[in-house]
């Protein structure tokens, strides 16, 4: 299929910091692809390059072939929410998307179609500065799918949904895609991502980390261990060991080994009399695999020395 | 977007056609922005009445004046009662000075505090569309406020004064220019508020930098010593106005160094074109 969003060697500094690097990638229609990246990875500024908001040191960005700050009038191409809180909070709901409509040439009828889309029919005349994250969000969803457009992008949508509502995007999201849509979602959750996203990709410190499908990662990243309690550790690590897997003491008698099956693993012990508790198959999770994979690029770490 | 493969498949067929970008959708939907911010037009509209009231007031308080005239100064010309210098007071003019350019400060700061100007620009990426549109409704407001104040000043005072024989009509000398200079610098501080919007981002630092520009600079080049200080005075948005406002028949003088009508009409446009650049390049250049 043709890629909908093409980003080449996409960079953003500000002075010495480098927010966005070399990053090339491309999005494709029908799917909903996963952004990930810790905090300050750079997925806000990539986005917001997208949508012509910030200009791009190097390199270039375009929306169906065509740089999206080019356009007249976005809300027909791209539907994005960047960022709930960019909403003036003395408005009502219904006037902040009727002036979005308005200037789009959109029918303000399809104002309060897309308000009770998003469930916010009854709070559309309200000021969106009583709004609750969780309602903001939702306007900002509703923002989105005014123009009825082939492009979503949704930095961090789930922030401040309660349960009923990540259900409902997750869900969206899905239908979207199935439309024939490209829908393009951030999130520094990996857990997130897994129940929504076909393809993912991750970046960390402003480079590409993996491009991908969610299947291809979970393989690739997905580390299968087990767990085996036992008084004799140390004499089954020796065995283990001589076998070629890698055994980690996790407790005094539990060790964590990684490159053996379990089944290997009781045969050996059976074999050399060791006396075994516990044998128990562990795989790790997406998240596990995407904090590992990112660790390296983390630009905030919590009890980090500078 | 043309109708090619990549056209979603949609349960409702295909595509429709997008319509043709007008700027009259731009100014339409700031339209709806402006109104739907309630505090942004009242400070236009009361700062109007209130402008019209004091000056309304000033004439009528002049009325005893004008019956009662003080006894005249020996070596002095006798009093002569100037129906401009009152009735067209720069007191309200400066009052209107700073509510237009307030408003106009914060309809581009407005957007950039909180947020909406990457939600703006996201649904409309034509930038200089969007500024243009804010430019052109703001000064239509600030201009249709400006009329209404110096019209209703104007014929208003007049009116009170014809009993008194010392009223003026349109078309009596300096009149006509008067009332337009009167009205006229409503917008043009309107677009230096916006320009400083768009400048400083920031509210507070907007509005005290518009109320220094209007009304603090201009006492610190009010005297006549040095021609350059005086020069830059003159130059100064409510000088021109002042400038212009001046009845060629008072009995007063403009002092040394005196602009003429059509230099202070000149600078008032110099500050228009000036501010409206800036407000559109800044829109247009900077990252939001």
């Amino acid at each position: 299929m043709v890629p909908v969003i093409e980003i080449e060697r996409l960079t953003k500094r500000y002075g010495a910091t480098t927010a966005v690097d070399q990053l090339t990638f491309t999005v494709q229609p029908g799917t909903v692809t996963g952004f990930l990246g810790p905090n300050g990875a750079g997925k806000s500024t990539t986005l917001r390059m997208i949508l012509g908001l910030n200009t791009p040191t190097e390199g270039t960005v375009t929306v169906d072939g065509v740089p999206f700050a080019n356009r007249p009038r976005g809300l027909r191409h791209v539907g994005a929410l960047l960022d709930a809180q960019d909403v003036h909070g003395g408005r009502s709901a219904r006037a902040h998307l009727s002036a979005l409509a308005r200037g789009n040439r959109i029918p303000l009828g399809r104002v309060d179609e897309v308000l009770a889309e998003v469930g916010l029919g009854k709070a559309a005349g309200r000021r969106i500065g009583g709004y609750s994250l969780g309602m903001k969000q939702r306007l900002g969803i509703a923002g989105a799918l005014l123009g009825d457009p082939p492009v979503l992008l949704f930095d961090e949508p789930l922030n401040g949904l309660d349960p009923e509502g990540v259900l409902w995007v997750r869900g969206l999201f899905r239908r979207l895609a199935e439309e024939g849509r490209t829908v393009f979602v951030s999130s520094h959750m990996m857990a997130e991502m897994e129940h929504t996203a076909d393809r993912l990709v991750v970046i960390g410190r402003g480079r590409l980390i993996a491009d991908e499908s969610l299947a291809e990662f979970s393989a690739r990243n997905a580390v299968t261990s087990v767990a085996v309690r036992t008084p004799e550790l140390a004499a089954l690590a020796q065995v283990l060991r001589a076998e070629g897997a890698s055994v980690r003491r996790a407790e005094p008698e539990v060790g964590v080994v990684t490159g053996l099956p379990a089944a290997r693993i009781g045969e050996l012990a059976l074999r050399h009399g060791l006396v075994l508790h516990e044998l128990t198959t562990r795989t790790s999770s997406l998240e596990s695999a995407f904090m590992s994979l990112t660790a390296d690029s983390v630009e905030y770490l919590a009890g980090e020395a500078r | 977007m043309s109708a090619t493969t990549l056209s979603p498949v949609r349960p409702g067929g295909t595509r429709p056609a997008e319509p043709r970008p007008r700027f009259a959708d731009l100014l339409a939907a700031e339209w709806i922005k402006l109104r739907s911010l309630r505090s942004t037009y009242w400070v236009l509209a009361l700062a109007s009445l209130a402008a019209i009231a004091i000056n309304l007031n000033a004439v009528h308080t002049d009325l005893t004046y004008i019956d009662h005239p003080p006894a005249p100064i020996p070596g002095f010309p006798p009093y002569r009662y100037d129906p401009l210098h009152h009735g067209l007071n720069s007191i309200s003019a400066a009052l209107m000075a700073v509510a237009a350019g307030s408003l106009g400060a914060i309809t581009v700061f407005g957007e950039y505090t909180t947020g909406m100007i990457r939600t703006t620009f996201a649904a409309v990426p034509d930038r200089r569309g969007v500024a243009a549109a804010k430019v052109v409704l703001i000064a239509g407001l600030t201009s249709l406020a400006g009329a209404v104040v110096s019209a209703a000043s104007f014929f208003g005072s007049n009116a009170m004064l014809a009993s008194r024989h010392v009223g003026l009509s349109l078309t009596d000398e300096g009149c006509l220019g008067a009332v337009l200079g009167y009205a006229a610098i409503v917008p043009v501080c309107a677009l230096i508020g916006m320009a400083l919007g768009a400048l400083l981002r920031h509210a507070t630092a907007s509005i005290v930098s518009l109320v220094m520009l209007l009304l603090i600079v201009p006492m610190m080049f009010g005297g006549d010593r040095y021609r350059l200080l005086k020069e830059i005075g003159n130059h100064l948005p409510l000088s021109a106005e002042v400038r212009l406002t001046f009845n060629p028949n008072s009995s007063t003088t403009m002092g040394k160094y005196a602009p003429s009508v059509l230099d202070s009409w000149v600078t008032l446009g110099a500050w228009a074109a000036v501010a409206l650049t800036v407000t559109v390049v800044l829109m247009r250049r900077r990252d939001v």
